[in-house]
């Protein structure tokens, strides 16, 4: 209270003020609480089925369509005669997993990008044209990442096999390509329906690629040959070891993959053959602390960093955890399982120095119009391993191709690397599932594929050649 | 066309309640009613355009041009409330008049669109308090004989809270309210003033132990009548006023610091003890879980809050009829729903702007039974705002009260005017004190008898 002249002045209660501001301070927090929930919490609070507000959206806006990234349509509504609304799938199967369906419940993309589809940013002149006209307003339209020529080649080869294939960019974390084998026609989804909840064996609804969840193999190699040169990192190049086709450590026994013999090999040869017995050596002499803490940093055991739901990992080690345990571990047999997603993850990172770009699926959102609604750009997750480690691992799967288990890949106008996996599954002796992840070209890898095929043998026979497949496609050879 | 209405009117309605809110946080920087008058007149227009504004979309989204008449009549209660405020009291505090006028148009432009019956009555009981209210301050500025009822006050408010609780009907769980002659009586939120008032005349002119462990024990009473009938809003507001008010009257942080002790405890133990605390526990932690059941009004209103946006969806462009009760308990979700996220936020700050006036008013009282009075209302006041907007967004458990002004019912309504009334009279007060304390020293008039040493501070000014 400035006063010019020289009056008394009322000193406020000081305790009173002090309450006031305190109040102030809550009320402040408060609505910063509200504000912060309600934009966060905005998409899935909408869908979420006891929302009421759902109903409105879809039926003032007609469900928007989702595009290839090559612009292609991948599911779009369309009227009938009678007013009544389709949803259309033009590839039918195609993209059965990854763009999913939007009627019985919702799965893929139409789950996880319904927000966007139910929602219309049309311009404020179409809406009141279509006012006029009683139509409903255009959804907003969300652009993949996905490329239809490597999905196709993808489905294609691995044909009437079941079984997953990813392809992502290492750089940027884009999915271009996620085929799950079996399929079906999400045109028919209301009508499978019954049956496919019914059969409770049927696991055709299930995105392999993301929730699949199956013995690594010898793919996990990368994994134990990681953490090898992490506790040797000047000396695993003198490793050394006599490979007489098998190893025991009390009744357990670990043996190489169709009794192979592979006799004196040092680290990049165990690496590049795929040496069990040689592996289960490695393995005998890892610290399981250290080891338990690497494959932590490789998101084993955690909610993988992408927004679609994915099966979790796991790899049962502790400091108890007992040598023939151990022996099982470090060759990606026993009761450690991955999902191909999280493999390709792995590989990604090996492919882009260290550093992993979290998978994505929609590169943008726009309206009918045109304006991009929502952008989404790559974002980086973190460093998986040191570029150092990143670059051994990279000139051993370098030497699987040169020399080892997928020479398949060998002498091709563009160079690859990778590793290839026999994962032995139940109890029948040499029923195993067929692995294979890298990347190309080796110089500078724009491209990264995981491929599991269930059932089909080793690895290198019927993997490869499908990963082969894949990277032509992609370098239009 | 109806797009383009709805649309830009968002726009329009947020802007306006922006910039009442600006100036009513502008009003803080002079502290002379005098050199506030244009900020005042400029509140005034914006709520009326405000008010206008959103009856014209509500005409347009209904296509009944009826709601204009009803508007005029609020339109007149409103401008006359203002205008015969300032003649009859010149003294008064505008940005209280103010707010209360805006918040009451907010109130009627909500209902409205949610329920018109249940808006009209809301008219009617607002005019009827609007009416009582204009007296209110003249007696609370002539009757000084209100210091000394402190057990009239007390008796009056225990009675009524135990007849609820013994003979009161059961509404929805919690015994509330009972009906003379038709016309149903929620007794807790009348005898909060009461009760203000006795905490106030018990502690004005000696604050030591025995005073305080005396009015612990009606406050007690209150409380525990409260919280049996399970109006457990209620009993929190009862419960934070005396703690506050016994440390204002003592400024002994001890106090503050036993009562927050003492409250905490008391709601383990009634956590503990009640089921239906539980229930209201799990619900707030964990809506998601009992989504069918205890969960249902939380998250219904969370969908609300959300799916609003900055802007809002626009009035009857949203469903906040999902929510039930939303017209008393959720009447917050459904504004944040149709309004937008920035006028619910901005009508949380008019709230807080009319508690910071209250404050000030209270700071600058001399007379230490009127400030009492002033602050254990402002503090009544801002912490029902605090569990109804902090109960309907999930910030804190849910208890159930009106956001006053706002929310329908008349019990509530009634009662919030009659407070803002009796904090004008305060206001005349303490600008009267002011007007003294500015005469030279030996004309003044002995009129501070009951004022503490601690409370009558001057200072020179260079």
């Amino acid at each position: 209270m400035k006063r010019k002249n020289r009056r008394g002045k009322v000193k406020k209660n000081k305790e009173i003020l002090g309450v006031m501001w305190v109040f102030t301070l809550l009320f402040l927090s408060m609505s910063g609480y509200i504000v912060a929930y309600s934009v966060t919490h905005k998409q899935e609070l909408i869908n979420n089925s006891y929302n009421g507000r759902q109903q409105i959206l879809i039926a003032q806006n007609r469900r928007g369509r989702i595009f290839s990234a090559d612009g292609e349509i991948l599911a779009q509504t369309t009227e009938e005669e009678e007013g009544e609304e389709r949803r259309e799938y033009p590839y039918q199967n195609l993209f059965s997993h990854v763009v999913g369906y939007a009627s019985n419940g919702r799965m893929g993309i139409e789950a996880q990008a319904n927000y966007y589809l139910i929602h219309s940013n049309a311009p404020l002149s179409q809406k009141a044209s279509l006012d006029v006209q009683g139509e409903k307003y255009p959804g907003d339209d969300v652009y993949t990442t996905l490329k239809v020529d490597l999905q196709q080649v993808a489905s294609n080869s691995l044909g009437i096999y079941q079984g997953a294939v990813i392809v992502t960019e290492p750089a940027t974390g884009k999915i271009l390509a996620m085929v799950s084998k079996p399929d079906f026609n999400p045109e028919e989804i209301a009508d499978i329906w019954d049956d496919l909840i019914e059969d409770k064996e049927s696991s055709i609804l299930l995105n392999r690629v993301t929730q699949g969840l199956y013995p690594p193999g010898s793919t996990f190699k990368i994994i134990t040959a990681l953490e090898y040169i992490k506790e040797n990192p000047d000396t695993y190049q003198s490793y050394s070891y006599n490979c007489t086709g098998s190893i025991q450590r009390g009744e357990d026994r670990i043996q190489c993959y169709h009794g192979s013999v592979h006799g004196g090999v040092g680290f990049e040869r165990s690496f590049a053959k795929s040496c069990n017995t040689s592996f289960a050596n490695i393995g005998l002499g890892l610290d399981r602390k250290a080891f338990s803490h690497t494959l932590n940093q490789l998101l084993f055991g955690q909610e993988l960093p992408v927004v679609f739901p994915s099966g979790i990992s796991r790899v049962d080690l502790s400091e108890e955890t007992s040598d023939s345990d151990m022996m099982q571990i470090s060759i990606g047999q026993g009761t450690t399982s991955i999902t191909p997603l999280q493999l390709n993850m792995i590989t990604c990172a090996i492919a882009n120095g260290g550093v992993l770009s979290e998978p994505y699926l929609i590169d943008h959102v726009q309206s009918s119009n045109g304006n991009t609604v929502k952008g989404f750009s790559p974002t980086e997750y973190g460093k998986l391993m040191e570029p150092k480690e990143a670059d051994v691992l990279k000139g051993l799967m370098e030497q699987v191709v040169e020399t080892g288990t997928a020479t398949r890949l060998k002498d091709l106008s563009y160079t690859a690397a990778g590793k290839t996996g026999s994962a032995e599954y139940g109890t029948v002796k040499g029923e195993s599932h067929a692995w294979f992840t890298g990347f190309a070209p080796v110089e500078d890898p724009q491209v990264c594929v995981t491929i599991i095929i269930e059932g089909a043998g080793a690895g290198g026979d019927y993997a490869v050649p499908i990963a082969k497949r894949i990277f032509d496609a992609y370098f239009g050879v | 066309m109806e797009v383009y209405v709805g649309e830009f009117s968002k726009y329009i309605i947020a802007a306006l309640m922006v910039l009442y809110t600006y100036e009513s946080f502008a009003v803080f920087r002079y502290d002379n009613e005098k050199r506030r008058n244009g900020i005042y007149t400029r509140q005034n227009i914006l709520m009326f355009a405000f008010h206008f504004f959103c009856f014209l979309v509500i005409c347009f989204e209904t296509g009944d041009i009826t709601y204009l008449l009803f508007y005029a009549f609020q339109q007149i209660i409103l401008y006359a409330a203002v205008v015969l405020c300032k003649m009859l009291y010149p003294r008064s505090n505008r940005l209280v008049m103010n707010n209360m006028c805006m918040l009451l148009s907010i109130g009627f432009v909500i209902l409205t669109r949610l329920d018109m019956n249940k808006a009209v009555k809301q008219f009617i009981i607002v005019t009827g308090s609007l009416v009582v209210a204009l007296v209110i301050p003249f007696f609370v500025h002539k009757f000084k004989f209100l210091k000394r009822l402190k057990w009239i006050y007390a008796m009056v408010g225990v009675g009524a809270l135990s007849v609820v609780m013994i003979l009161g009907q059961t509404t929805y769980g919690s015994k509330l309210s009972y009906s003379i002659a038709g016309i149903t009586f929620q007794p807790s939120e009348f005898v909060k003033i009461l009760f203000v008032f006795f905490v106030a005349s018990a502690l004005y002119e000696a604050s030591g132990f025995f005073e305080v462990f005396t009015t612990a024990v009606v406050a007690a009473a209150h409380v525990i009548a409260l919280v049996i009938s399970k109006d457990l809003g209620s009993a929190l507001i009862f419960f934070i006023a005396y703690v506050l008010m016994v440390f204002i009257a003592t400024r002994n942080y001890f106090y503050l610091f036993a009562g927050i002790a003492g409250g905490s405890a008391a709601a383990y133990i009634a956590y503990q003890v009640f089921s239906h605390v539980q229930v209201r526990v799990q619900a707030w932690k964990d809506p998601w879980s009992v989504i069918d059941s205890a969960g249902y009004q939380i998250t219904q209103s969370l969908f609300g809050i959300s799916s609003g946006g900055w802007f809002g969806l626009g009035l009857y462009q949203g469903t906040p009829d999902s929510i039930p009760f939303v017209e008393a308990d959720f009447i917050f979700s459904a504004i944040a729903e149709e309004m937008g996220l920035l006028f619910a936020v901005c009508l949380i700050l008019v709230c807080v702007s009319t508690f910071m006036m209250f404050m000030h008013i209270a700071a600058s009282l001399q007379d230490n039974f009127y400030r009492l009075v002033t602050f254990g209302l402002g503090v009544t006041y801002i912490f029902q705002v605090f569990l109804t907007v902090g109960g309907g967004t999930k910030f804190i458990p849910l208890t159930g009260v009106t956001l006053p002004f706002i929310s329908y019912g008349g019990s509530s309504v009634l009662t919030t005017v009659v407070m803002f009334a009796i904090i004008e009279g305060m206001h005349i007060i303490q600008e009267e004190e002011w007007e003294q304390m500015k005469k030279p020293l030996r004309k003044r008039k002995t009129v501070y008898r009951d004022t503490d040493p601690a409370g009558e501070e001057f200072e020179e000014e260079e």
